[in-house]
């Protein structure tokens, strides 16, 4: 472990990403004590300003202040990246681990299941959740969280498949530990490094759907503002005021890209020889 | 073969008859209904459009009639846009979606793979920089960022291209350019990162020691193996930029499969929800579908492991 720490310290590309999205979760975590304003504080400023003093970001239709918008919406964002990917990092571990180890019927049957979760469009289990639950957190937590740890379940299953077949599983068995055991304190331990990977890259891919989702109307609603919902607030009237699309964009992109760089990173230290991080998104 | 076919066939149609089931069921479990409006109805009127529709028989009932027409090829008709069939209304928008769709792909595969095969044959030079820098972008910039950017460029600064709508040739050229770039960027790192392992692998270091011309390497023995991977991420690639293309939709105002998928949901518009979920589903299947036969043509290997 300390080998792994040394050469991540030594890679430009992490600590500068790592630097960032350290900023970036202290801003989020903060949002009441770094905000000037509150995000739904109304007549603050001008109406529609773009960025003067005291309002870095410029202002929107409701006078409200756009960086206080955007840091408590770098909150949403974050979280929903977050929650959806480790809640897609425990199911699919779970299901692929058990399908990967057992094979047979229970691969058979748990296979079947993530096919289907894998061809659900994921717009209609978006529109379908939201209208469910209602178009909060939870509503877009559950179609993302729902549409992606299939992803997660395949790697796993693929990496325990080739793992169950080493020569220190025979020998937990040998020594007659349970398979309970063998899964999770044996085989698992030993696949973290290509799991970190793919959850590195999962919570950014996972923080654009939403974005995507809430730009078309379908995730948070005002006055809520994630990235996504203030961009879409800000597309209506982007060739007038481009202010108000612009700066939530490019807290996003910045975002994205100190994620994609962590993502390298980790990967060039912990698992060299895989190329994960390659997926798609919507 | 025709075994793996048929065993995929099958797969796939109980795959769709729990698609339908499952949406069937979840968006009558959701408030509201399709002719609920800011006006309210007298009862009996509301009762008479309800019992047109079959809307007052039991949730089964209706499931399986409506499974029953579509076993026939009937979609029925919208609830929303009144008296169209919701066959023709998918026609109608899959044509901009597939014409959107396939040109995107069509630039993403070609400028990827070039940019792609220059950074990695050009490692290390300003090439090979600006093609990653490009990649980077392209996957980390927000769709809906890189639209409105493209859009105040030539359409409000330049003014020489239209912002908006799907009519003549030059309306296409933003929107295509938008939905190519994730894609594209995809492409082109895959390409980089594969073709660099095969660049250093031991039969080109043979290729090379019988006094084969760079290009010749290149072309005839890299590429080749390098096209492997490349195949296997053109099935989802497919499947998203025909039905993930959405968000370019909706910067742009074009009538495709994502506008009216959303629009038929938020309109409780039963029938047409149902008709693009299949039609959703059919077009994931068969991209996964093809990518596995790819897969086997291109890789005997893998053809003779699946007999086993």
């Amino acid at each position: 472990m300390n080998l792994f720490r040394s050469k991540l310290f030594k890679n430009k590309r992490f600590i500068f990403s790592a630097l960032i999205l350290g900023v970036l979760c202290v801003l989020a975590l903060g949002a009441p004590f770094f905000a000037p304003f509150d995000y739904d504080a109304v007549s603050v400023g001008p109406n529609l300003s773009p960025p003067i003093k005291g309002f870095i970001m410029g202002t929107d239709v409701l006078g409200r202040d756009l960086y206080s918008r955007i840091l408590y919406g770098a909150r949403l964002s974050l979280a929903v990246g977050f929650c959806t990917a480790i809640f897609a990092l425990v199911m699919g571990t779970v299901t692929g681990a058990i399908a990967g180890y057992f094979g047979g019927k229970w691969d058979k049957i748990l296979m079947s299941i993530v096919d289907v979760f894998y061809i659900l469009p994921m717009l209609l289990l978006a529109i379908l959740f939201t209208l469910l639950v209602g178009r909060g957190f939870f509503g877009i937590f559950l179609a993302i969280g729902a549409t992606t740890w299939v992803t997660q379940a395949r790697l796993v299953r693929a990496l325990v498949m080739q793992a169950r077949e080493q020569p220190y599983v025979e020998a937990g068995r040998a020594i007659g530990l349970t398979h309970f055991q063998i899964i999770f304190k044996h085989i698992l331990p030993n696949l973290m490094g290509p799991m970190i990977v793919s959850l590195t890259f999962q919570i950014p891919n996972n923080i654009l759907t939403e974005s995507f989702l809430s730009f078309v109307g379908l995730g948070l609603q005002p006055p809520y503002s994630s990235w996504g919902t203030l961009a879409n607030e800000g597309f209506r009237g982007v060739q007038s005021y481009p202010h108000l699309m612009l700066f939530p964009g490019l807290a996003l992109f910045i975002t994205m890209l100190a994620f994609h760089f962590l993502g390298d990173a980790l990967r060039d230290v912990l698992d060299p020889k895989s190329s994960v991080g390659s997926s798609i998104g919507s | 073969m025709i075994q793996f076919f048929l065993k995929r066939l099958i797969q796939s149609l109980v795959t769709l008859a729990f698609l339908a089931t499952a949406t069937f069921f979840l968006l009558r479990l959701a408030p509201g209904g399709p002719f609920d409006g800011e006006k309210i109805w007298p009862a009996e009127i509301q009762a008479n459009i309800e019992a047109k529709y079959g809307l007052n028989k039991p949730l089964t009932t209706q499931f399986f009639s409506w499974a029953n027409d579509v076993a026939h090829g009937d979609l029925r008709e919208s609830f929303h846009y009144i008296g169209t069939p919701v066959t023709e209304i998918i026609r109608d928008a899959t044509l901009p979606s597939l014409q959107l769709g396939f040109l995107a792909l069509l630039i993403s595969l070609t400028l990827g793979l070039i940019l792609g095969v220059l950074s990695a044959w050009k490692r290390g030079t300003f090439w090979d920089f600006s093609a990653m820098f490009i990649a980077i972008c392209g996957i980390t910039l927000p769709s809906y960022l890189i639209g409105t950017l493209l859009v105040l460029l030539f359409s409000n600064y330049l003014g020489i291209l239209p912002p908006a709508l799907w009519e003549e040739k030059a309306s296409m050229v933003l929107p295509v350019i938008t939905l190519a770039v994730r894609p594209l960027a995809i492409i082109a790192r895959m390409t980089r990162t594969t073709l660099l392992e095969i660049l250093h692998s031991d039969y080109i270091r043979t290729a090379y020691s019988k006094g084969l011309s760079d290009s010749k390497v290149l072309f005839k023995h890299a590429l080749k193996n390098a096209l492997i991977p490349i195949i296997t991420l053109l099935g989802p690639i497919t499947a998203s930029l025909i039905t993930g293309s959405y968000v370019v939709e909706t910067v742009f105002q074009i009538p495709g499969l994502g506008q009216y998928f959303i629009t038929s949901v938020v309109n409780r518009d039963y029938p047409l929800v149902m008709g693009m979920t299949l039609l959703f589903g059919i077009i994931l299947i068969i991209c996964n579908l093809l990518v596995d036969l790819a897969y086997s043509w291109i890789d005997p290997r893998i053809r003779t492991e699946a007999k086993k």
